[in-house]
């Protein structure tokens, strides 16, 4: 198959989860028939760092309008290339923030429809995806005709096998440089900005116990900072409870908090949703207590406790400090 | 400003899921249904938006779905939305996220709204495009996982939510669709007197068929399972105190982490 692998940049610098991506784009097809794609207004350094990796040739999609991230301005220039690269059969992204902004509508552009986070790819080619928060999978098949649009999610796609090929001449650069009209672009977007100071640093914690929307009610958050004070450890949250107020956002583990890697990690109440799992499955030894056997968590979890909470948890804390005396 | 916020009605958070004898879905049976979390949070928004702009505001709720769906409906004109448009449609699932954006599309058109709002994702399917889709089709600039709305002179200046604890300020003009992410705000519930007034509120239905918008379908679903592990977990079993003493004593040896 012929697969577009779209790169995407932060800070100068192709992110991660791109290679990522490839490792799904060389499943999909021989390295020599996947053309990578960098795209922005300086994008000779990005370029040159694809071309080092296994792919048949690396397209620079150019224009100064390209400069900072929107959606009319990337889709507009990735239409035209794509439209220009026929047949391309399949595009393939990371399934980041900024691609969940725009390829829904370059896909639809085309009349296309993105198959978005996508954890595995089997024959066929079929793509799997989550649904009902993880807790089943569906397979998912592209029926029309024309390129077929998959964006796969952080951490499915391990990126060894992307490295450098040391030897092989770089895969040839050219540029494309699309029309785009300063007038077809909508949105004005400012720059990032943090909402507030970082005072604890989770990603040094050695110990972590981490609660979610099991606990119900703020009030009920003593008897985990009881377990977390008996076992030493950092206490953090799953988002609910930081959106909630119960704790500062700063604690909150996951896609839009930490990455957390500690030596342990104890899940109390939480379902173990993706946007929380990419942020702490990394952890040495994960240990999760929920009700329900059923649980995502479950599926990343070392050891379990199948139970209500508000017995375990200080059964444990009681458990914890009688093995200290 | 005119506010069309489209909704969706997903299984509650807790319930069981079991798949469908077929294999395509999940079994509906005995199901309980509540309003996806992330569109609550959008009409919350919506809701917020009308009240600091005086009189002059509207909140619209469109929802595609089965008749179940109309009691989650009602749940957000108990809320304070204004009146509604029910698609019914007994095959959503059987469409892809650009079928389903076409209804809803089609059904907002006509209203020539300022501003569409929505959740940036369903808990059932999570599909996350349907905002997106939408206002392509409306020919519409937009923004997604948005946690703040403000009204300016040419437009609206929204806070949207990056990764790892980044946002970002954007303008854009108006009409618009913006895709929103929860916890921005807090949810109200619905009062007594809500609930009352909702009854006599507004529930237009049209059937998708007289949308005349109909398509075939990009992507399939073809089969859902139960998904794989990727750890061999060990649940200690007992009570909670033999649970807990099993555990204290497997980090100890076993992990060697306490
Ligand atoms: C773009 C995006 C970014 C996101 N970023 C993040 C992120 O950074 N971090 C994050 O955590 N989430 C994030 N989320 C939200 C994520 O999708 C989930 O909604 C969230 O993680 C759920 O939190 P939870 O597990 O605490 O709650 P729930 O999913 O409601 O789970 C609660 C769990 O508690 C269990 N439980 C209930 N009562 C008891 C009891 N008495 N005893 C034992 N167990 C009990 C239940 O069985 C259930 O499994 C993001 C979502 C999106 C769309």
């Amino acid at each position: 198959m012929s697969v577009l692998l779209v790169l995407e940049q932060s800070c100068g610098k192709t992110r991660r989860a791109s290679w990522e991506a490839l490792v799904a784009a060389l499943r999909l097809g021989p390295a020599e028939n996947i053309t990578a794609v960098v795209i922005g207004a300086q994008t000779e350094a990005l370029a040159a760092e694809a071309a080092a990796k296994p792919v048949g040739k690396v397209i620079r999609v150019e224009h100064p309008l390209l400069a900072q991230y929107t959606a009319d301005g990337f889709c507009a220039a990735l239409q035209q290339l794509i439209q220009n690269e026929s047949p391309t059969e399949v595009v393939v992204f990371s399934h980041t923030y900024q691609v969940r902004d725009y390829a829904p509508a370059l896909a639809c552009r085309m009349g296309q429809v993105l198959i978005g986070d996508v954890v595995a790819i089997e024959d066929g080619p079929k793509f799997v995806r989550q649904l009902m928060q993880g807790r089943l999978i569906g397979s998912y098949r592209h029926s029309g005709i024309g390129p077929c649009f998959v964006s796969v999610q952080a951490g499915a796609f391990r990126p060894d096998a992307t490295d450098t090929r040391p030897g092989a001449a770089p895969a040839p650069i050219t540029t494309f440089t699309p029309t785009i009209d300063a007038a077809q672009i909508r949105t004005k977007p400012g720059e990032p900005f943090r909402a507030s100071e970082q005072t604890v640093d989770l990603g040094s914690a050695q110990r972590i116990v981490s609660v979610g929307r099991g606990i119900k009610e703020a009030a009920n958050l003593s008897i985990v900072q009881e377990l977390a004070t008996a076992l030493g450890a950092e206490l953090a949250a799953s988002r609910p409870i930081c959106d909630n107020g119960w704790l500062p956002m700063e604690r909150q583990v996951g896609s839009s908090g930490q990455t957390v890697a500690p030596r342990l990690y104890l899940a109390v109440g939480i379902s173990g949703a993706i946007q929380h799992l990419v942020g702490m499955k990394g952890s040495q030894c994960i240990v999760a207590i929920n009700k329900d056997p059923d649980a995502p968590i479950f599926e990343v979890a070392d050891y379990g406790i199948v139970g209500d909470l508000f017995e375990v948890v200080p059964a444990l804390t009681e458990a914890l400090k009688a093995a200290k005396q | 400003m005119k506010i069309i916020v489209a909704i969706k009605q997903v299984p509650e958070r807790d319930a069981q899921v079991r798949i469908a004898a077929n294999g395509k879905w999940i079994d509906e049976a005995d199901l309980q249904w509540a309003m996806n979390e992330p569109d609550a949070y959008a009409l919350e928004e919506a809701l917020l938006l009308k009240e600091s702009g005086g009189a002059c505001g509207e909140v619209i709720v469109v929802s595609a779905g089965p008749e179940r769906v109309g009691s989650t409906i009602r749940e957000a004109l108990a809320k304070g939305a204004d009146r509604a448009i029910q698609i019914l449609c007994d095959d959503l699932n059987g469409r892809d996220a650009l079928g389903v954006a076409r209804l809803l599309a089609a059904a907002i058109k006509p209203e020539n709204p300022d501003l569409v709002l929505t959740g940036l994702q369903s808990e059932d399917l999570g599909l996350g495009q349907t905002g997106v889709i939408v206002a392509e089709l409306l020919g519409l600039p937009h923004a997604t996982m948005i946690l703040h709305v403000e009204k300016t002179e040419s437009g609206l200046k929204v806070k949207r939510e990056l990764e790892e604890g980044w946002f970002q300020s954007i303008e854009l003009p108006t009409p618009a669709v913006l895709t929103v992410q929860s916890g921005g705000n807090k949810l109200r519930y619905a009062t007594l007197m809500g609930i009352k007034r909702a009854k006599t509120k507004d529930l237009r239905t049209v059937n998708a068929a007289e949308l005349g918008a109909e398509g075939t379908p990009a992507v399939v679903l073809d089969q859902i399972a139960a998904p794989k592990k990727q750890k061999s977990t060990q649940i200690l079993p007992g009570s909670a105190k033999e649970a807990a003493a099993a555990l204290v004593e497997k980090l100890k040896t076993e992990a060697r982490v306490l």
